[in-house]
């Protein structure tokens, strides 16, 4: 196999097949924002194109759909997000909001083209009424509280419901990222709520999973990978009024998580603990009442390591002859470990 | 080679060990590079002997035995495997003693292990080996973790001595994982890798294990407040700017 001249000829020579499968995982395994970096890394070192392609085409998707990438459609009319729940075949994706399928370029992560989606690909107008009142409700919500949030109803269950009768199941997906790469940082908010319709208890269960990513790697690589689900309900009503009852289930679940990684963040640290308590007035009642469960912020980071030795000074280098007496005498005590 | 180590920075650091093999076998002819550039968990082995775990590292390694610098014997063992100068080892068996009190008083457990070896221009160099689980099954006292480790490499070179002093080099990575999950909050997990250098001309009067240890103790002592503050800030930071706080509060968090 010819691949670019350099490899040397050694006895384990990996497989196209195995280099294909390589590739594949780096891609997939890319942080939030960095595909296309990390596209460019695995490019070089696969050093074939006619692989590094095969890996791209089939890795982008996948990558894709997992980050709810979010992709400029051409007619300005926002964005369309890359979801399984929107996903009508591989390369395109319906925008419910705007009724249009788009279809896209997924290793150059582009929308390359739109058309209005036909009515097989859409919910009945019943559902339709409940889709749309909920998407009104909560974009209000994203546009306020995520600086780069979007958001997408999707119907996943019962989409041909034509009137009360039948359950059906929306599902809201909302993501917001953040991408700095001069500043050597990238992160992610991405939540999903499973909004059940049940006709027959009139009721209506709604199920989120948040996720958020954090990605800092100047001279250094940390990553912060918080997850977090929980479950509400309300009752079935009309679509206007059940959009704002689970609009404000989602507002209340999503804040509640966000107290708590700052709780959890802040037992990290107590520097930011404090920032924290001066510039967050609102969540301080928050931090107080969880910071009972957590004792002393500090503590977390003192199960790893000590700023101090127990003994509360530097340790004595100087003088380290004594510890060898102790050890000896511990030794010849029998009292050792 | 600069493509790989920018992958290695990117993919998270619990894959590293999926990534460098990865790596390896796509770039066997950088494989010396990799395994020296790239930190991977440290492992640990029982010594026999004196039962008592020591850390494995590429520098007690000779063949597939790794050497015990409690016993002094390579485990699985090994006939002929090398060892320090009899100078050196004394050096090596007064750095493990020492090391393991400055463990206790800083980690109030883990397993430590010190190595020294003869470098090709009359000095030597010296390998600080900690690995500490601190979590609730492990040995953190306070029991707030799942799951969470650290662990420390700090190779230092230390040149000949020239005039009553010699030059110290030190490069130190930190490796930490850690995970708190409870109900309310789900799971929160942070990993990461830093590494830093630095250099010092010290007189050697108060011997090498004094300088090395001081430079170590600072060391770690700037890396911890890197992790907790500066990466731990950050990612923080990066969470205030997806979901800013409510305005108003917003106006008074610290710009960048």
């Amino acid at each position: 196999m010819a691949d670019g001249g350099d490899e040397p000829e050694g006895p384990e020579e990996l497989s196209n097949e195995q280099k294909t499968e390589i590739a594949k995982w780096f891609l997939t395994n890319a942080p939030d924002g960095e595909i296309q970096y990390v596209a460019k890394d695995v490019r070089t070192i696969i050093g074939n194109d006619e692989i590094y392609e095969m890996a791209a085409t089939e890795a982008f998707p996948v990558y894709n759909k997992a980050h709810f990438v979010a992709l400029q459609m051409p007619d300005g009319s926002g964005d369309v997000l890359i979801t399984t729940y929107g996903e009508l075949d591989k390369n395109t994706y319906l925008d419910p909001r705007t009724a249009q399928v788009a279809t896209v370029d997924h290793v150059k992560q582009v929308c390359t083209k739109l058309r209005p989606a036909n009515d097989e690909e859409l919910p009945s107008p019943y559902i339709e009424e409940f889709r749309s009142s909920l998407d009104a409700e909560l974009s209000k919500y994203v546009a306020e509280t995520y600086p780069k949030g979007t958001c997408a109803i999707y119907c996943t269950k019962g989409k041909d419901t034509e009137g009360p009768g039948a359950d059906f199941e929306l599902v809201v997906v909302i993501c917001a990222a953040k991408h700095s790469p001069q500043n050597f940082c990238n992160g992610s908010w991405h939540s999903i709520w499973t909004i059940e319709f049940k006709d027959d208890l009139q009721f209506v269960e709604v199920k989120g999973q948040i996720q958020v990513g954090a990605h800092y790697f100047e001279e250094g690589n940390v990553q912060l990978d918080a997850k977090n689900e929980c479950k509400d309900s309300t009752i079935l009503q009309s679509p206007e009024d059940c959009a704002i009852s689970i609009t404000n289930i989602i507002r209340h679940h999503e804040a509640e998580h966000m107290a708590s990684l700052e709780v959890s963040s802040s037992i990290l640290s107590r520097f930011y603990f404090i920032q924290l308590v001066q510039g967050i007035v609102l969540s301080v009642n928050f931090l107080v009442m969880q910071a009972s469960y957590v004792n002393l912020p500090d503590t977390t980071f003192k199960d790893l390591r000590r700023k101090l030795p127990v003994t509360r000074t530097l340790f004595p280098w100087h003088n380290t002859l004594q510890f060898s007496l102790t050890r000896d005498i511990t030794k010849e005590l029998g009292i050792g470990k | 080679m600069e493509a790989a180590m920018d992958l290695m920075r990117r993919i998270s650091p619990k894959e590293s060990e999926t990534a460098l093999s990865a790596l390896l076998s796509l770039l066997p002819h950088h494989s010396a590079d990799l395994l020296s550039q790239v930190d991977l968990p440290l492992q640990v082995c029982m010594d026999d002997e004196l039962m008592k775990e020591f850390i494995l590292c590429e520098y007690n390694r000779d063949a597939d035995s790794y050497r015990s610098p409690w016993s002094n014997k390579y485990f699985p063992p090994l006939e002929d495997g090398t060892l320090p100068s009899g100078q050196l080892r004394k050096l090596e068996i007064e750095a493990n003693e020492v090391f393991a009190v400055y463990c206790d008083q800083y980690y109030e457990g883990g397993v430590t292990s010190v190595y020294i070896w003869d470098d090709e221009n009359q000095g030597f160099v010296a390998c600080f080996l900690i690995k500490k689980d601190g979590s609730r099954t492990g040995q953190g006292r306070r029991g707030y973790l799942q799951e969470g480790s650290w662990e420390a490499i700090h190779v230092v070179e230390v040149a000949a001595e020239e005039g009553g002093t010699t030059r110290y080099c030190l490069t130190s990575t930190v490796m930490l994982s850690l995970t708190t999950e409870n109900k309310s909050s789900g799971t929160f997990s942070l990993s990461g890798s830093i590494r830093r250098q630095m250099s010092l001309d010290l007189s050697i009067a108060d011997g090498h294990l004094c300088n090395m240890g001081k430079m170590i103790e600072e060391m770690e002592g700037k890396l911890r407040n890197s992790l907790d503050q500066v990466y731990f800030g950050k990612t923080r930071e990066m969470v205030c700017n997806l979901r800013p706080p409510p305005e108003g509060i917003q106006l008074r968090l610290p710009e960048n």
